[in-house]
């Protein structure tokens, strides 16, 4: 219990300091604009071929724009030594990790839920009808993403090449999150419902949740206090 | 006296390559359906064996890294993970080579090379995040957390080809499929290439180690040096 409301306070800290500074929330949202436009240039937006990888590009989009937020995570406690003194804090490692993690997940599934609407009227893929199952795919995918950015974020916090470290650490090893969310989206969007074989991905989501952030975890302590 | 045993151990290891390149090229007859080109099959798989347990040995000794602190964990974390980045890639050219003979192309997007692909990415990250941290405490421990990450895209390499039944051929080995899908002599040329390529990776590993722990020595020194 105690546990769980020192991560809630970290993570209501954060999400305090970003909503009022916005800095990774407007740049990561900027982002996943710019991309959504990019797309369009590399192949016919309109061509039917594009629903059948409508759920592939979105969650391209989600995984580049979320690095840019999760590079923040940690690196925002370094100005004035924030992160020796929430180390030093009476918050055990794992606490202030959770609370982060948490505070990722918020801000990135923000980012994805305006993305979304944006990507629906640009490529004419309509997702409202499927927004619960939808919703569900999206909280588990970024989660398994909050959990290895913020994780890989705490590796990477004290390198000079960070915001070039991160993205090359992170993106390989969530290929399985991705993967399935990938799958499972592009399966809703074109109005099938999740049975059968996609149910496999929806336990591998799962899984891969739960693994990673055991150990997670386990290991953050020691990422934190050495 | 250390050293007299590596290089018995690369001595011994080269020589069990030269004899079963000799049974190999020689004493073995082609294979039906694929003549010639099986052959590269005795390096396929042992180099993918020596990789996964050069892999494991290093997130082993991660583990003991963190609960010990002792730098000659890491040390041997980086040289097996450095000699099995080389057999993965390594795996992946000679399955590759393969591919162009039976299949007519070199690469296929089927999980079970997209997985090892995988792995090799994650591993050269594990590589780059120990050229990026500077001080050498920190470097060990940041680096030992990530290849404990890393295992799993092994673990999933490992499993792929039980996983995901598509292009990429199915499991041969008796231990894996129960027998009766190889020839014995063929399967027994296997292990043995596998154990010899086995103890040209333990050399490896064995003077990359030194050559860590003679680094770690200069850089005492230097920090002396510049003390005085």
């Amino acid at each position: 219990m105690r546990f769980l409301r020192q991560s809630l306070a970290v993570a209501a800290k954060d999400l305090r300091s970003e909503l009022r500074s916005k800095e990774a929330l407007n740049a990561s949202l900027a982002f996943a604009l710019v991309i959504l436009l990019l797309f369009s240039f590399a192949f016919d937006p309109t061509a039917e071929t594009t629903r059948e990888i409508s759920g592939g590009l979105l969650w391209l989009v989600f995984a580049f724009a979320g690095t840019l937020m999760l590079n923040r995570s940690f690196a925002r406690e370094l100005p004035n030594d924030c992160l020796d003194a929430l180390v030093a804090s009476p918050v055990p490692a794992s606490a202030l990790f959770l609370g982060k993690a948490l505070a990722n997940l918020v801000l990135l599934l923000a980012v994805e839920l305006v993305s979304l609407p944006v990507f629906g009227v640009f490529y004419n893929v309509r997702w409202l009808p499927h927004l619960l199952p939808l919703l569900g795919v999206l909280v588990l995918a970024t989660w398994g993403l909050a959990v290895i950015g913020t994780m890989f974020s705490a590796l990477t916090v004290n390198l000079r090449l960070r915001e070039l470290m991160l993205p090359v650490l992170v993106y390989p090893m969530i290929i399985p999150a991705l993967m399935a969310a990938m799958q499972l989206t592009t399966v809703l969007l074109a109005g099938e419902p999740v049975t059968g074989d996609n149910w496999l991905w929806v336990r591998l989501l799962v899984a891969f949740d739960l693994i990673f952030t055991a150990l997670a975890l386990a290991l953050v302590e020691t990422v934190l206090l050495g | 006296m250390r050293r007299t045993i590596l290089y018995a151990l690369a001595a011994l290891g080269a020589l069990w390559l030269v004899r079963n390149l000799y049974v190999i090229l020689l004493a073995l007859p082609d294979e039906v359906a694929q003549g010639a080109i099986y052959r590269i099959f005795f390096f396929h798989l042992p180099a993918w064996f020596t990789c996964f347990a050069a892999f494991f040995a290093a997130g082993v000794a991660s583990i003991f890294y963190l609960v010990r602190k002792s730098p000659a964990y890491d040390a041997f974390a980086v040289a097996a993970v450095e000699v099995g980045v080389a057999f993965t890639a390594i795996g992946l050219v000679t399955g590759m080579v393969w591919a162009r003979i039976i299949w007519g192309i070199w690469w296929t997007w089927d999980p079970r090379l997209t997985w090892a692909f995988i792995t090799l990415l994650v591993y050269l990250g594990y590589l780059m995040l120990r050229h990026a941290i500077d001080e050498a405490a920190e470097r060990a421990k940041n680096s030992a957390v990530l290849c404990i990450f890393a295992f799993a895209s092994v673990v999933i390499t490992y499993k792929a080809i039980d996983w995901w039944r598509t292009q990429h051929p199915g499991a041969v080995l008796s231990f894996r499929t129960g027998g009766g899908t190889i020839d014995p002599a063929m399967e027994s040329m296997i292990f043995q290439n596998w154990f010899a390529l086995l103890l040209v990776a333990l050399a490896l590993v064995l003077i990359r180690m030194r050559q860590e722990r003679l680094e770690r020595e200069l850089d005492a020194l230097r920090r002396r040096a510049h003390a005085l």
